[in-house]
């Protein structure tokens, strides 16, 4: 029942860990438009929430061999869900290069027009996910205290 | 808290740009700068930037070097200046002006970007240091 109570909090809080990832990624981008031979880099948020919350869209077997997510298991009918899924955390190994469109002579390939509008997107979505979990933990609160 | 490293990398940035922005001051000063006796003039300078790359994926940027350009120097005919050589030559600095102005905007630019992306980090992070509480 718990588990149940707090899973749309813990769905938000692992996509806010995830956002403030891509934000910290897209700030390496726009503090390295001037460096020459930059790649862009940034990653698929899709797929990384996935990942991170256990959910798998496309749940065919063989598709993901390695960095299944780690589960706890349930030998009671009493246990709650360990919380299944991978922690949310972007390392290197997730981060894809973006192509450039205008290719510089320099070989850096930030578009800052780009960079900036996904960092403001990303900001919004960032205080949306705040936005949902405030509201779930005052949804949480007034049913505790029944008023 | 990846918020947090924002900070570290866009202050990076940002230290790096006002590097920049310290050597085209320096380059400008220079930009009418006569040799001294020795025939030494003034060289312009540029930053080298380079990115600092780490295991998380993050990318600050430093400045990996101060390289010295090795355009040929301005030469005046002012036969009538103390510093003149025997053929009444002036040796002024390589610096060009226009070059260094673009410089500085482009720099002042990217200065700003990076302070714009560390004051949206500090709202995001004050947001959320206010969660569950409204």
């Amino acid at each position: 029942m718990a588990d149940r109570l707090t899973d749309a909090v813990e769905f938000h809080g692992r996509a806010l860990i995830l956002r403030a990832e891509r934000q910290r990624v897209i700030a390496g981008n726009i503090a390295n438009a001037d460096t020459p031979r930059f790649a862009a880099r940034d990653f698929d948020f899709r797929s990384a929430l996935a990942e991170a919350t256990g959910y798998r869209a496309a749940d065919a077997p063989g598709s993901r061999p390695a960095g299944d997510p780690v589960r706890m298991r349930a030998t009671h009918e009493g246990h709650v869900g360990g919380g299944g899924g991978a922690p949310a955390r972007i390392d290197s190994t997730v981060l894809r290069y973006r192509a450039a469109e205008q290719p510089s002579l320099d070989g850096n390939s930030v578009d800052l027009d780009r960079e900036r509008a996904n960092f403001a997107d990303n900001a919004v979505r960032y205080e949306a996910g705040l936005r949902f979990i405030n509201g779930s933990v005052r949804t949480l609160l007034s049913a505790i205290r029944g008023e | 808290m990846s918020l947090m490293k924002v900070f570290g990398i866009s202050g990076s940035a940002v230290s790096a740009q006002s590097q920049r922005l310290n050597v085209v001051a320096s380059n400008l000063a220079n930009a009418e700068a006569v040799a001294g006796p020795d025939g030494q003039s003034y060289k312009a300078r540029q930053v080298v930037f380079q990115t600092q790359p780490t295991a998380d994926g993050s990318a600050g940027v430093k400045v990996a070097q101060v390289i010295e350009g090795d355009a040929p120097a301005r030469r005046l005919y002012e036969p009538g200046h103390p510093m003149a050589d025997a053929e009444g030559f002036l040796t002024q600095s390589n610096v060009n002006v226009v070059e260094e102005m673009v410089n500085m905007i482009s720099a002042s630019r990217s200065y700003q970007n990076n302070v714009e992306v560390m004051n949206t980090a500090r709202q995001l992070l004050l947001k959320t240091l206010q969660m569950g509480q409204s």
